[in-house]
C-alpha cells in the first residue's frame, strides 16, 4: 500500500500551479497517470522518487515512511526502493547494455537477477552494445530491465512508450505487463494513449492542473460502461467534415485510419483531436485471413 | 648549439602544473556546474579573471604577497621554509592560477552539457555522489578533460609576463623557454632566439592540432 499526500508550488509554462495530490495505491496495482502535458504528472513521479522536494506532505510505502515533512523525515533517492524509467531513458553512454544493468546492482550482490532480466526482456544479443547504437525500443527495454535490477517497491515509467511506433509499443506493453506480474510490482505509469491505459491499468488517475480530477477503473474514468458493444475501439479524431446533414469522421485507431459517419447530434459535440470510443452492435463482420 | 635547460624547465613546469590543475579543477568545475549557491558568480569571476587580467598584474600581486618583507611571505618563509619569490615553487603556484580557467572551463562545460537525468538515474539506482562522479560523469566527459589538459599544458608553455614578474631569469630555476627567447633577443643572439621560438611554435601547433582532431571527431569517423 502506498499513501501519497503531497503539496508543491510548481512553476510551469502557464504560470504558477499548485500540485495537490492525495491518493492511495494498492500493492500490486498498475496505476496510470493520465492528463495533459504540464499537468504535473512527471513532478509526482519525481517527488515519489525523492528527486524533487515537495513543500509539504507525506509518502508511506508498505508501512515505511519515505517522506514526512512534519516529522522532518525525507529519505534520499538512494534509500528509496524505486525503479524509474525516464522519458529520455538516461542510459549511461560510457557503459554497454550489460554494464548498465550491472551498475544498478548493490555492492557484492549476486548478479543472477541481471542474467534473469536479460533473458525475460530478451536483451541477450544487445548485451555488449553501447546505448548510442540502439533503437528507441531497444533503449526502452534496457531502461526497463535496469529499473528492475534493484527489485523496487515501486516501478515508475514516465511516458515510456510515447516515442515508439505502434507495433513495438504493443510488444513493450507486454514486457511491462509481464514483469509487473512476475515481480509483483506496484507500477505507476504515465500515458496519453487511452487504448494503452485500458489494456494495461488497474486504475487511472486523471490529473489536471496539479489535481486529481477523476480516478477509478479505466472503464469508469473514460465512462463507456453503458455500452454492450460487440466491437469497440478507441481512437483519435483526425478530421471532421460535414456533408449535408451528416458528419464524416476520420479516426486514427492504432495505426489505421478509419472513416465513420455520425449524425448531427453526435457530430456537433466533436472536434479534431478528441479521443473517442467507436463501437458497433448489430453487425456481421467479414473476416479474411491476410497473413 | 642552444642551451636545452630552458626548454626542459618549461616542460617540467607545464607537466606538474597540468597534473595539479587537474586535481584541483575536477572538484571546482563540479561545484561550479551543479551548485545553486549565490556565491557561485563570484567564484566564476575569480576563475575567469586570468583570461583578461594582464599577466603582469597577477605577477605583481603574487610578488608582493610572496615577498619575505610582507607578513604572508614571511610566514611562508619561517613556517614552511618556502621561498616563493624567484623560485620554481613560486612559478608553479603562479602557473596554476594563470592557467586555471583553461582547465576549469572545458571541464565545467562538459559537466553542464551532460543530461541531468544521468545523475538523477544514478541516485535512483542507489549510487552516492562520489560513485556518480567517478563512474558516470567523468567517463562521459573524456574529451572535455582532454581539452582542459592540453589547453592548460599549452598555456603554461606560453606563459611570459607572470614568470618575468615573479620568477625572474634564473637559469635552471625560473628561466623558461619564453624568457630565454626574450633574453637572447636582448643580447642580440637572433639565431638562438629563432631556434627556441621555432621549437615552441611547432610544439604548440602540434598540441592544439591534437585537440581539434580529437574533438572534431575525425578519429571516431575512421574507426
Amino acid at each position: 500500500m502506498i499513501e501519497i499526500d503531497i503539496h508543491k508550488k510548481l512553476k510551469s509554462s502557464q504560470g504558477e500551479m499548485l500540485l495537490n495530490i492525495q491518493t492511495t495505491i494498492k500493492k500490486g496495482d498498475l496505476v496510470t497517470l493520465y492528463g495533459n502535458s504540464g499537468a504535473g504528472k512527471t513532478s509526482i513521479l519525481r517527488i515519489v522518487a525523492g528527486l524533487l522536494q515537495p513543500d509539504s506532505g507525506k509518502i508511506n510505502v508498505n508501512g515505511k515512511t519515505w517522506l514526512n515533512t512534519a516529522k522532518k523525515i525525507n529519505l534520499k533517492p538512494q534509500k528509496r526502493k524505486v525503479g524509474f524509467v525516464f522519458q529520455d531513458y538516461a542510459l549511461f553512454p560510457n557503459m554497454t547494455v550489460k554494464e548498465n544493468l550491472l551498475f544498478a546492482l548493490n555492492k557484492g550482490e549476486d548478479n543472477s537477477i541481471v542474467n534473469h532480466l536479460v533473458e525475460i526482456i530478451e536483451l541477450g544479443e544487445l548485451q555488449n552494445r553501447k546505448p548510442q547504437t540502439l533503437s528507441g525500443g531497444q533503449k526502452q527495454r534496457v531502461a526497463l530491465a535496469r529499473a528492475l535490477v534493484q527489485k523496487p517497491s515501486i516501478l515508475m515509467l514516465d511516458e515510456p512508450l510515447s516515442a515508439l511506433d505502434s507495433e513495438i509499443r504493443f510488444k513493450l506493453q507486454q514486457y511491462i505487463l509481464n514483469v509487473h506480474k512476475e515481480y509483483k510490482l506496484t507500477t505507476l505509469l504515465i500515458s496519453h494513449d487511452i487504448s494503452e491505459i485500458i489494456r494495461m491499468s488497474d486504475k487511472v488517475l486523471q490529473i489536471e492542473h496539479g489535481k486529481i480530477t477523476r480516478q477509478g477503473k479505466p472503464n469508469e474514468v473514460f465512462n463507456y460502461t453503458g455500452l454492450s458493444a460487440k466491437f469497440q475501439f478507441t481512437g483519435t479524431i483526425i478530421e471532421i467534415s460535414k456533408q449535408d446533414f451528416l458528419y464524416i469522421l476520420s479516426i486514427r485507431i492504432g495505426k489505421d485510419l478509419v472513416k465513420v459517419v455520425a449524425d448531427e447530434t453526435e457530430g456537433e459535440h466533436l472536434k479534431a483531436g478528441d479521443k473517442i470510443v467507436v463501437s458497433a452492435k448489430a453487425l456481421n463482420p467479414i473476416i479474411q485471413k491476410i497473413g | 648549439m642552444i642551451d636545452w635547460e630552458p626548454l626542459i624547465l618549461t616542460f617540467k613546469l607545464a607537466f606538474i602544473t597540468t597534473i595539479l590543475l587537474l586535481v584541483i579543477s575536477i572538484p571546482l568545475a563540479y561545484w561550479l556546474a551543479y551548485s545553486k549557491s549565490k556565491l557561485k558568480p563570484i567564484f566564476e569571476t575569480f576563475v575567469s579573471m586570468p583570461l583578461v587580467l594582464p599577466p603582469t598584474v597577477i605577477g605583481f600581486y603574487l610578488l608582493v604577497a610572496f615577498s619575505p618583507s610582507n607578513a604572508f611571505g614571511d610566514w611562508l618563509n619561517n613556517w614552511l621554509g618556502l621561498q616563493l619569490v624567484f623560485s620554481f615553487e613560486g612559478l608553479l603556484i603562479a602557473s596554476i592560477i594563470y592557467s586555471l580557467p583553461f582547465m576549469v572551463h572545458p571541464i565545467q562545460a562538459g559537466f553542464s552539457n551532460l543530461p541531468t537525468s544521468l545523475i538523477d538515474m544514478s541516485y535512483v539506482l542507489g549510487k552516492s555522489k562520489t560513485t556518480t562522479l567517478f563512474k558516470v560523469l567523468i567517463p562521459n566527459i573524456k574529451t572535455s578533460l582532454l581539452t582542459g589538459i592540453v589547453l592548460a599544458f599549452a598555456h603554461t608553455i606560453g606563459e611570459f609576463g607572470v614568470v618575468l614578474m615573479i620568477g625572474g631569469n634564473i637559469p635552471g630555476k625560473t628561466k623558461v623557454a619564453s624568457i630565454a627567447v626574450y633574453d637572447k633577443v636582448e643580447s642580440l643572439d637572433y639565431a638562438a632566439a629563432n631556434t627556441y621560438s621555432l621549437i615552441l611554435f611547432a610544439l604548440t601547433f602540434v598540441i592544439l592540432l591534437m585537440v581539434y582532431v580529437i574533438n572534431g571527431g575525425y578519429l571516431k569517423q575512421q574507426k
